[in-house]
């Protein structure tokens, strides 16, 4: 195994203790928009899609880099969307 | 550039956490997402900057249409927030697995060398994780929206957790084998292989399932999910992906032990334990009688009352009843009686789901009170008045051994000192399990939907004392 791995490793450790300890303190009230909030995050997954749609790849590739960034930023779109949607209806007093 | 781009991912990242972290409390809860919305355009921006990048308009189109769908899609009524959430799991999880699909052709025609062991081998986590939580999300979706080609009752038989077994290890060897050599002549046709067995386990996992478990189902997806875009991160080397995905794979990890909590059981039973059979066994048997009331005398009862503990379940979704129960809420408010809203972890199709219900009625979030705050004080209420709950308040879960759900915590409804539950019909609830609750000798029933009863009830309270 390189260092690539080993750093990468590290990254992804430290990156989950760290999605441990800030999820944990999450209101229970706000558990549907953490997931549609998440769910928005990991659509980061469109860095890759980009790459493969825009690069000089063969046509068949690009096809499918496209259908993925197609579903990464539905995802992107519609789950800020939504999220910012539950958030606003979340209030304390009634006027 | 080089360092740009990094400083720009760096950003990115923290902001995420940010936008995590700020989810803490409803008051910070929409700056996380302007964090989150940043963090992911500048991450963009700066992929689309890189100089391989030169097919512009591929982008444009993929994103144009991204947006075409993405924006009706964030406008479902709030009672389709599971289902939406359960097909957006599905759009990660094919978007991971077609980018691993393509990166693995594309290394493989232009440079197998660049496919090492330790890529090939989070490339396929990334694709079999990516595919599997495709159809398996897909599934889950289907089962909510209840839709009828996805049967809704568990479907089991018997062998099924060695088939699934036996399947699991046989993509696991292939994976081994195509891990070790990727650029062997026979690899590119038996990786499809591995595509097709990911996309029929995403549907054997889920169709034992039954729909009371969609909370914790919906949550491990989203580990899922996450976790394929770690896997993806490990592939292209970048500690964006990772981290983001990081954080939403524990995020769904946390929320699915929840869930498990709530409903004391462990990931494994929720996962091939087929909860539907057990209870089947139990339907039937001695018949008993209930009491029903009317809308008028409830509505007595609750007049009198000084303090009243609303117990939603999934019912209230089905029958759209939470702007019903705002009006209720507001009736008995401005009679000065405490009102309060006892919610259950597991009450409805997904986590927190009740909760986003009520705010869209416009109840004010301070009187949602989870579970274990509210058990205290059911002894003090006068009373419970059940929505739509079944299982969530059924007391064979502290008192009968026998029970499916024996052990699982409950709202503990059958302290109140008068308990009217709503319910639709006199058949058991979804897990098909009997409730005690509606034979003690202090519950009344209002047989009828959800919104109407509760409709009648703001009726004879708003005309009653209409006058002040």
């Amino acid at each position: 195994m390189n260092n690539e791995f080993w750093s990468t490793m590290f990254v992804f450790v430290l990156a989950s203790f760290i999605g441990l300890g800030v999820i944990r303190k999450v209101s229970r009230l706000l558990h549907t928009p953490l997931m549609s909030l998440t769910n928005a995050i990991s659509a980061i997954a469109v860095v890759g899609a980009i790459l493969i749609t825009g690069g000089d790849y063969p046509l068949r590739i690009r096809v499918l880099g496209a259908i993925a960034l197609f579903a990464s930023m539905t995802n992107i779109v519609s789950g800020f969307l939504i999220t910012d949607r539950m958030l606003k209806m979340f209030k304390t007093e009634k006027r | 550039m080089y360092a740009v781009s990094q400083i720009a991912y760096i950003v990115a990242s923290a902001l995420f956490i940010f936008a995590l972290h700020w989810m803490n409390t409803p008051a910070t809860a929409r700056k996380g997402v302007y964090a989150g919305v940043a963090a992911t355009t500048i991450a963009v921006l700066v992929t689309w900057a890189e100089p391989s990048v030169i097919h512009h308009f591929w982008i444009i189109g993929a994103i144009a249409l991204g947006f075409a769908v993405g924006i009706p899609l964030s406008r479902v009524p709030l009672t389709a927030v599971p289902q939406r959430t359960a097909l957006s799991h599905a759009f990660g999880g094919i978007a991971a697995g077609l980018v691993g699909t393509a990166e693995y052709y594309l290394r493989l025609s232009e440079g197998p060398e660049w496919l090492t062991p330790f890529r090939m081998t989070a490339l396929i986590a990334e694709v079999l994780l990516g595919y599997l939580t495709f159809t398996g999300s897909i599934m889950a979706a289907g089962k909510l929206q209840e839709v009828k080609w996805v049967p809704q009752r568990p479907v089991t038989y018997p062998g099924q957790n060695v088939v699934n077994g036996l399947l699991f290890l046989a993509t696991i060897v292939l994976a081994v084998l195509i891990a070790r050599d990727p650029a062997a002549a026979w690899a590119p046709f038996a990786f499809p292989v591995i595509v097709f067995l990911s996309l029929l386990f995403g549907v054997l996992l889920i169709i034992p399932i039954g729909g009371a478990d969609m909370p914790t189902v919906i949550a491990i997806l989203n580990s899922y999910a996450g976790l394929s875009a770690v896997a993806m991160g490990f592939v292209l080397d970048s500690n964006l992906l990772i981290t983001a995905g990081a954080l939403d794979g524990s995020s769904g990890l946390i929320l699915a032990i929840i869930m498990c909590k709530a409903m004391n059981r462990s990931f494994t039973n929720v996962l091939f334990g087929a909860f539907g059979q057990v209870q089947q066994a139990k339907a039937g048997g001695e018949t008993k009688e209930y009491k029903s009331e009317t809308a008028e005398g409830a509505a007595q009862v609750l007049e009198q009352s000084s303090f009243v503990v609303i117990i939603p379940g999934y019912g209230m979704a089905v029958a759209q009843a939470q702007h019903k129960v705002r009006e209720l809420y507001d009736q008995l408010k401005k009679r000065g009686i405490t009102v309060k809203f006892a919610i259950h972890p597991v009450a409805g199709r997904m986590p927190g789901h009740m909760n986003v219900l009520l705010a869209e009625a416009d109840i004010p979030y301070t009187d949602l009170v989870e579970m274990d705050d509210i058990n205290h004080d059911m002894p003090q209420a006068d009373v419970a008045l059940v929505v739509g709950a079944n299982d969530v308040v059924n007391p064979a879960a502290h008192t009968d051994k026998s029970s499916p759900i024996y052990g699982m915590p409950i709202i503990e409804a059958d302290k109140a000192r008068t308990i009217f539950a709503i319910k639709r019909s006199k058949n058991p609830g979804f897990a098909g399990i009997d409730n005690e609750l509606y034979f003690s000798d202090r519950t009344w029933m209002l047989f009828g939907d959800a919104k109407a009863v509760i409709g009648d009830l703001v009726k004879e309270l708003s005309g009653g004392s209409g006058m002040h």
